[in-house]
């Protein structure tokens, strides 16, 4: 079971409190009415289902109730960073290059 | 003497306790401290199981929980848990023990034929023998192959037993208690860390407890092992737990334990758990599991009596048996020397030590020397004899080009060693990546994934004084790590048990008939050489596609015992070095592990949830059946004496149209919308318009998710501008509440509105039918209920018998309705109250079947049943509840989307049956013809189907290829006796224009 870090709770939570929302920065167009059949067909259905590093929403349902984003490594399995929502993609890259640093210095 | 193969002294047994048990029904006796293995080889009972797959006699192999021959099934409160290693289960008083896989009886067992046909059960034989015809598998060739293959038999009775569950966090977990484990938790405790110290054995202590006269500070090994576990046990930060398996190995250092507390305890206390399981969160992990010995691939090398070296000094010196009289040691590598010595020293004859290496060592051969021992050099065995037990072994001499014959020995029992293979399993677990360590002969933990590290054996560290300080320096280091501590502790200083040499991999070389022999592989899944070498034959080129093929690897020890030799053959077949081969990975469960740990508390009431409603005692007392509806009971429907379910139906839908039903609908779920911007916010979420909506009114509201597909409905009422009391259907209460904190949390933080879910607060009971205000009436003031000031579609605030409450003018029904919304406490009293009043009226309670058919008359939908998540408003013929001056809602955008606007969708339409007395079966086909070819699509299907009383008549719904456009056709419903003819009419089935709703 993981551990999850709820930034609004600040705390590390089994997994159990927590449900995963699916790729992050997927915002709903402000507009949708003025969005061609194949940007809204974009909006529903395409994900980058990245095998490595990916930005994923996370919900502490079973505690604050917040979503957070979180960049998970969906080959490990482990959390790079977690972030209120709203705050800014990180750069994915230097996310990576960081944790592969700290896996060769072990 | 009782038991003749008993040593005179030594080991770790109590030899003043006798302790009687049985196996297959024969009273023997053994001793405190023993395994059912160790009694039973000192009842000189060498045969205990029969193989997998070819039935043939097997023996004790092992000491330990790789165990793949002696599975046993025990006894116990008149049931029977099968597939026990018997290394592994402890003797008790009364233990009664059977073997398994064997019929009629494990001497004489008549399965053994397999053995003779095993020409026919080649690798791979499910995939290439049974494949037609396809009828077969089901009848004929399954049933066989179960009966005849395969172990034990499951328990018939549910588990009586109770099993805990634990939460427990660490800084150092050390997994292994031998001369590793035992170290590197001294190390680590000696900082302060808080540290568990587990082992899957009886007795701490691990490999140590075998020694026989290796010492440690001088004191002889199992001594100083019982003298430092009494130490560690007495620190308040360390917790050891024998009787304790680390079965799986999860991510961030999550590992779960399972611990046995009562399988060897004769009465056990029936207040204790039968096991625990713990879920311990570790800052760091040393593993600490050794090394497991590798049998030899030689012909005939399953024979019972032949083991391996080690267990044989095990059983020797940690239980005091002698695993035979006169015993024959065949070794690749120098401990098993050690064994041979051992039992020299005991008295046991040694047949001859034969080793396949040209040189061991000359400092063995002269130990060998001064004990008199026969050594043979450069020497295979290169088969053996004895049915139930080994009785001689053929002995070949390695020469250039082959192997020639060196006679026979005779013998009652035959240790062998391939060399050791350091256990791997957990660091696997732990998705670190073994590589190949020439100098160990092995494959080696690489780098560590997660916080963890490997000490001793089980990473190629060999030797009792190299073990001991991998241990100590490991110990240091995870404690460091874990909370930044150091302690200097002095090194215990260790005497004998060194490392040794050699070892070898893969078939030995001999002289006999190959196509005649068989020498196994893997033990448990009966997989031989042969077999590993006719995968690669067809074609298995990966390691992967031969472990299944052949199944090698695939028993309940996952390969730690074969894997090696395995690679080994199919690497020289493949003629590839092993390390192009590959290892398969170790997964979770290290050992076989009961479901009951898992299940462990949630079963019977406490399996999932159950949720009732405050009518719930009321429908116990008078009989009504109950409806699961997700996690809630619901009443279905209260048939009075005579009646089956269809008259009680009939009668409650009839009563309910001509006077008055009372009906719980308490799980509706409700979330309550509040803030200066909730009508924008609903505005948003639903497809209809709310700013409009007057105070005081309701509306039913439609929910679509953003593809434009029907997600939820229900009645939406506004209490005041800043508030509304949404309901939603019972089952998506919970997913409709999350949808829209979603879309609130990260679409439009600016919008000022909280959502509160409300479903357990209220209470609710709705009364229908034409009687309902009469019933109602007398309980509720503050509340003008005439038709004028409380029409169809209202909602205010209230009491009923002076408690608050919200009273909505509703119907789900086309009666006239209301339903009462009230706190959870007072739900019971206003079932009661309403349940008595509506007797004076003539009133009946009804359940969630009449509900379901008087919404059917109306032709009202129910999500999930009209609805599959692909049905749009426009196809369920609800475009009416559609904002169209709205600029956005969720769904909108979707709803443009070609497909959905694109003709030949299916659409909601009324079925009448020719024949009105026939009732559809729901999910049932629609076609246009009664007989179509083979391969036609359907037009559509039956979403609902009943009788109703108020049409006289069988009514349908359903969704039908561009149905609206079909109305007045006939279509068919095909079923097994024939097809059903029906007419397409719209879906409203009774009260078109809506009259008694407004009454
Ligand atoms: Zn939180």
């Amino acid at each position: 079971m993981l551990l999850i870090h709820c930034p609004y709770c600040g705390v590390d939570r089994p997994e159990l409190e927590f449900r995963c929302g699916g790729e992050a920065h997927i915002a709903r167009p402000l507009h949708p009415s003025a969005t061609t059949d194949e940007e809204w067909e974009a909006f529903l259905y395409l994900r980058t289902n990245v095998k490595g590093i990916y930005a994923e929403r996370w919900r502490h349902i079973h505690g604050c109730g917040r979503f957070f984003n979180a960049v998970r490594d969906t080959v490990s399995d482990k959390f790079l960073t977690v972030y209120k929502a709203g705050e800014p993609k990180p750069d994915l890259d230097a996310l990576a290059r960081d944790a592969q640093k700290g896996e060769t210095g072990k | 003497m009782s038991q003749p193969f008993r040593t005179e002294k030594g080991g770790r047994i109590d030899r003043a306790a006798e302790i009687s048990f049985t196996f297959d029904g024969e009273g023997m006796t053994g001793h405190g401290g023993d395994t059912l293995a160790s009694a039973l080889l000192a009842n000189g009972v060498h045969l205990v199981g029969r193989s997998f797959k070819y039935h043939r006699p097997r023996g004790i192999l092992t000491a330990g929980s790789e165990e793949p021959n002696a599975l046993v099934g025990i006894y116990r409160n008149g049931d029977q848990t099968p597939n026990l290693r018997a290394t592994q289960v402890e003797l008790y008083g009364g233990l009664e023990a059977i073997s398994q896989n064997r019929f009629p009886a494990l001497g004489l067992d008549v399965g053994a034929v397999n053995d003779l046909m095993s020409p026919f059960f080649p690798a791979g034989f499910y995939y290439k023998t049974f494949k037609w015809p396809k009828a077969f598998w089901d009848r004929v060739y399954e049933p066989v192959i179960r009966a005849a293959a395969g172990l034990g038999k499951p328990p018939k009775n549910p588990d009586h037993d109770r099993y805990g569950n634990l939460y427990a966090h660490c800084d150092v977990l050390v997994i292994g208690s031998g001369p590793a484990g035992l170290a590197a938790a001294l190390a680590a405790a000696e900082t302060g860390a808080r540290v568990i110290l587990c082992d899957e054995q009886a007795e701490l202590g691990g490999s140590l407890l075998s020694e026989g006269s290796a010492t440690i500070d001088g004191k002889l090994a199992p001594d100083w092992a019982g003298e430092t576990i009494a130490a560690l046990g007495a620190k308040d930060n360390v917790t050891l737990l024998a009787r304790t398996t680390a079965f799986g190995y999860f991510a961030q250092n999550f590992v779960a334990l399972a611990e046995r507390l009562t399988d060897h305890i004769s009465e056990p206390d029936p207040n204790v758990p039968r096991e625990r399981l713990w879920q311990v969160r570790a800052r760091e992990v040393v593993i600490a599991a050794g090394a497991l010995e590798r049998p030899m691939v030689f012909p005939e090398n399953d024979r019972p009596g032949i083991m391996l070296a080690d267990a044989g000094r095990t059983y020797l010196n940690r239980y005091g048996v002698k695993v035979g009289h006169k015993v024959l040691v065949a070794t690749a590598c120098d401990t098993a020397w050690q064994a041979a010595f051992d039992l020299a020293d005991h008295g046991v004859e040694i047949a001859a030590i034969a080793d396949m290496r040209p040189n061991p060592p000359d400092a063995l051969q002269a130990i060998a020397q001064a004990r008199g021992l026969r050594v043979e050099t450069g020497c295979v065995v290169t088969g053996t004899n004895g049915r139930k037990r080994v009785k001689s072994a053929l002995l070949g001499r390695i020469v250039e080009g082959g192997v020639t014959s060196a006679g026979d020995v005779a013998c009652d029992a035959l240790l062998m060693s391939g060399g050791w293979t350091p256990t791997v399993s957990l660091y696997s677990q732990s998705r670190g990546k073994v590589v190949w360590d020439e100098a160990v002969g092995a494959f080696v933990p690489g780098v560590s994934v997660q916080n963890e590290r490997s000490a001793g054996a089980c990473r190629g560290v060999y030797g009792l004084a190299a073990t001991l300080e991998d241990g100590y320096a490991a110990g240091e280091a995870a404690a460091k790590a874990a909370t930044g501590k150091t302690a200097a502790l002095a090194r215990a200083s260790s005497n004998g048990a060194d490392a040794g040499t050699g070892g070898v991999l893969g078939t030995l070389p001999h002289d006999r008939n190959a196509s005649k022999v068989k020498a196994f592989v893997d033990y448990q899944n009966d997989v031989t050489a042969k077999d590993v070498k006719l995968a690669v034959r067809e074609g298995m080129h990966s390691i992967e596609h031969i472990k299944r093929y052949t199944t090698t690897g695939m028993a309940t020890d996952q390969g730690r015992l074969s894997n090696l030799n395995a690679l080994q053959i199919a690497a020289d077949a493949l003629e590839k070095p092993l390390i192009d081969v590959g290892l398969t990975t170790f997964r979770q469960p290290y050992t076989p592990t009961t479901f009951g740990i898992f299940a462990n508390v949630s079963r019977g009431d406490f399996f999932d949830p159950v949720r009732k409603t405050p009518s719930h005692g009321f429908v116990e007392e008078k009989g009504g059946a109950f409806e699961d509806v997700g996690q809630w009971k619901r009443a279905w429907y209260f048939a009075e004496s005579g009646e089956d379910m269809h008259a009680a139906v009939a009668r409650e839908c009839e009563v309910v149209r001509k006077s008055v039903g009372l009906f719980d609908a308490s799980t509706l779920g409700k979330i309550e919308v509040v803030g200066p911007d909730a009508a924008e916010f609903l505005e948003r979420m639903y497809t209809n318009p709310w700013k409009k909506l007057a105070p005081g009114r309701c509306r039913y509201g439609l929910m679509l998710n953003d593809a434009g597909f029907i997600i939820d409905d229900g009645v939406i009422g506004r209490l005041a501008d800043d508030r509304f009391h949404v309901t939603t259907t019972t089952g998506g209460a919970a997913h409709v509440f999350a949808t829209m904190e979603d879309y609130l949390q990260t679409e439009w933080p600016d919008l000022d509105v909280w959502i509160t879910s409300t479903t357990e607060q209220y209470a609710v009971a709705a009364l229908q039918g034409p009687k309902a205000r009469e019933v109602i009436a007398p309980y509720i003031d503050g509340i003008d209920l005439s038709a004028e000031a409380f029409p169809h579609m209202s909602v205010a605030t209230g009491t009923f018998n002076g408690v608050p409450c919200r009273l909505f003018r509703i119907s789900f029904t086309g009666e006239l309705g209301f339903e009462v919304n009230v706190h959870r406490r007072h739900g019971k009293m206003v079932w009661d109250t309403l349940s008595t009043e509506i007797e004076k009226h003539d009133g009946v309670v009804y359940g969630t079947e009449t509900m379901h058919v008087l919404r059917a008359d109306k032709g009202y939908i129910i999500v999930g049943q009209e609805t599959d998540g692909t049905v749009t408003p426009d196809d369920a013929g609800l475009t009416w509840a559609i904002g169209k001056k709205k600029p956005d809602f969720v769904g909108k955008r979707g709803l443009a989307r070609p497909d959905l606007v694109a003709g030949g969708r299916k659409q909601l339409v009324g079925l009448l049956t020719k024949d009105p007395k026939i009732v559809l079966e729901e999910g049932a086909q629609v076609t246009k013809l009664a007989k179509p070819p083979a391969g036609t699509p359907a037009e559509g299907h039956v979403t609902s189907a009943y009788f109703s009383p108020a049409a006289g008549r069988s009514i349908a719904m359903a969704l039908v290829k561009d149905g609206r456009s079909l109305k007045g056709e006939t279509l068919n419903i095909p079923m097994p006796a024939g097809a059903i003819a029906v007419e397409v009419v719209d879906p409203v089935f009774y009260d078109k224009d809506g009259a008694r709703l407004n009454g």
